[in-house]
């Protein structure tokens, strides 16, 4: 990996709430690099920190009760935690900008569709409002949604129609970073097929790296370059997509892909699940947070955490299995 | 440009306020008011302190049409000047309370914190304090007058609209779409502006007519007290204030103001009623 070719690279980074009922742990010394024009694709259960990590990197992380204890988040090799909060603000939107989960409350109700691209636009580049509404056209007729309808209120647009607003939104000043974030969690899927494809397509249209986040295995091999499997506020795995795919190590991703359902399985198949919860990211043992639900755990599982190792080239396992058994487990 | 916009909010609120008759009739009051402060001169047929020494005291007359004060004064002509107090009080000291307390209640509910408290309570300091009282103590402090009078209905009503802005700059910022504003990069000022204000319009507005209504109805009060405007120029409550004296030899002295008070916050009140059925979502059309 060429130095100046990495956009973003989060080292160490940890993250915790201070909550009536104790600290959380949200994302702990989380390390992540992604080059430009890359995708990675970030995937784990509800709660596992993905969203805060996001958050972190755009810096929106309520404070209080929220706060970045440890780390740096380099992106283009600035740091944006030291950054003012004017310059974090021109990093926001104009060099990394994200996509919610929600389409249907992730936009303003009382402008127009248009007004809110546009809204983007004059945030962040020194044009006349007639230029930005012209960018504002060009980037609905990008997406795909007629320049006419810009002047319609979010509520005349179906949920699918307003993540493509979103997506028009997040797009227009060409950031070099966005962050999705769920982006098909709310639509149906025939809209979720439609919306990837738009997300990939201008991803590479547009030249920017994409930082997917998702449940969805199936989306992140379609769009994304490496994976990161994140639990309770860990990345466990971090793989090249083909290494992750073929060959799968942390038990915990290998659950996740047991708990795929398959359309070739025999009907009446029950469906594979990983058993347990995710633990209270309250109370974090200094082990390895998903040992008291591995199958393979071993007794120094529980005592100390193995940490990120690399198994294969560009293969990252935080696993003790792999460290004495090269070989690899039977998916 | 107007054509394209056919689907704004705002022509749904009006569409939707139109077929409420109460409201339309409300607003056609409200017009007729406006016209009548606003030619008051050409309208009156007497000047407010012209005196008929041959009429003290007189009922209905050809003369004059709804009798004369104990001075000899139009009945009518200072009901018709009086409405251009009765309209500015209302409609300025709205203004004032809805500047002041949504400026408050957008701090305190948008920053929230030590600040937000800090403002909330002075807020609740001055709503134990009851209202007739304060606006008595603010106005002999400021003296007699028709700026000071809108000055003091409008310092009165500020907390009720700063709990109402907070309230609903509560509601709206932890929405998905604030986030996804700051996402982008605006700025605080620009979130509050842009995006929270247009939506916390519509309680907003409804408070607002409902509360010229009362701004009315208090400053009528604060003139019977003596500590709104000056005479000779008349005022409604001012009016009744004058016509206490006479209530048993000539009832309609405070009849006629009282009606013209009556028919004003009736029909501002029609309008907020109105206003805030239009201005509901919840209810389709």
């Amino acid at each position: 990996m060429e130095k100046d070719n990495i956009l973003l690279d989060v080292q160490d980074l940890s993250v915790h709430f201070n909550t009536d009922s104790g600290t959380v742990y949200a994302v702990n010394n989380l390390n992540l690099t992604l080059e430009r024009g890359k995708a990675i694709g970030f995937v784990g259960e509800t709660g596992a920190g993905k969203t805060t990590t996001a958050l972190a990197i755009l810096q929106l992380i309520q404070s209080p009760p929220g706060e970045i204890t440890s780390g740096k988040i380099l992106f283009n090799g600035q740091d944006i935690i030291k950054m003012t909060e004017a310059e974090k603000r021109r990093v926001r939107g104009g060099q990394i900008a994200m996509i919610f989960q929600d389409p249907m409350s992730s936009l303003n109700p009382t402008m127009t569709v248009e007004d809110q691209i546009m809204e983007m636009v004059l945030l962040h580049s020194d044009v006349s409002k007639k230029e930005a509404r012209e960018r504002a056209w060009e980037m609905l007729s990008l997406v795909g949604i007629r320049s006419e309808r810009g002047k319609e209120y979010p509520h005349q647009f179906s949920g699918g129609m307003k993540q493509r607003v979103c997506i028009a939104i997040a797009l227009a000043c060409s950031p070099s970073l966005l962050i999705a974030d769920e982006p098909t969690t709310a639509l149906d899927v025939t809209i979720q097929a439609q919306v990837i494809e738009l997300i990939k397509d201008l991803q590479q249209k547009v030249n920017t790296s994409l930082l997917l986040i998702t449940h969805d295995l199936g989306i992140v091999a379609e769009v994304c370059d490496t994976v990161a499997i994140m639990y309770a506020g860990k990345l466990v795995e971090y793989a090249p997509i083909e290494l992750l795919y073929s060959n799968p190590m942390h038990p915990y991703t290998q659950g996740l892909f047991k708990a795929v359902p398959d359309l070739d399985s025999p009907i009446g198949e029950k469906l594979m699940v990983i058993p347990g919860l995710p633990p209270e990211l309250t109370e974090l043992s200094s082990g390895c947070s998903f040992a008291p639900r591995c199958e393979q755990a071993r007794d120094i599982c529980h005592e100390r955490a193995c940490g990120m190792e690399e198994k294969a080239r560009g293969h990252f396992v935080d696993c003790y299995l792999f460290a004495q058994n090269p070989e690899p487990a039977e998916v | 440009m107007f054509s394209l916009n056919k689907h704004s909010a705002l022509r749904y609120t009006l569409i939707r306020l139109r077929r409420n008759y109460m409201a339309v009739a409300g607003l056609f009051i409200l017009f007729l008011l406006i016209v009548v402060a606003i030619f008051a001169e050409q309208i009156a047929p007497h000047g407010y302190a012209d005196q008929d020494y041959m009429m003290i005291l007189k009922g209905s007359s050809a003369q004059h049409w709804l009798g004369t004060d104990q001075f000899g004064r139009d009945v009518l002509s200072r009901i018709i000047y009086g409405s251009r107090v009765s309209l500015q009080v209302g409609l300025v000291a709205v203004a004032i309370s809805l500047v002041i307390g949504g400026a408050i209640g957008a701090i305190a509910g948008y920053f929230g914190g030590r600040l937000g408290n800090v403002l909330m309570r002075l807020m609740d300091i001055q709503l134990a304090i009851p209202t007739i009282l304060l606006a008595i103590v603010i106005s002999s402090v400021l003296g007699p007058g028709l700026t000071n009078l809108m000055i003091a209905v409008g310092l009165t009503s500020v907390p009720r609209f700063a709990r109402l802005m907070r309230a609903s700059v509560i509601s709206i910022k932890d929405m998905e779409f604030i986030e996804a504003a700051r996402a982008m990069g605006a700025s605080h000022t620009r979130i509050i502006n842009l995006y929270i204000l247009p939506n916390c319009a519509a309680p907003f507005i409804v408070q607002s007519t409902l509360t010229v209504a009362n701004s009315i109805l208090f400053a009528a009060t604060l003139s019977f007290l003596g500590l709104g405007i000056q005479p000779p120029f008349p005022e409604w409550g001012g009016m009744l204030s004058d016509a206490r004296a006479y209530m048993r030899t000539a009832p309609y002295l405070s009849i006629y103001p009282g009606i013209a008070i009556m028919v004003t916050i009736i029909a501002l009140n029609c309008i907020g009623d109105g206003l805030r059925d239009a201005l509901d979502p919840k209810q389709k059309r």
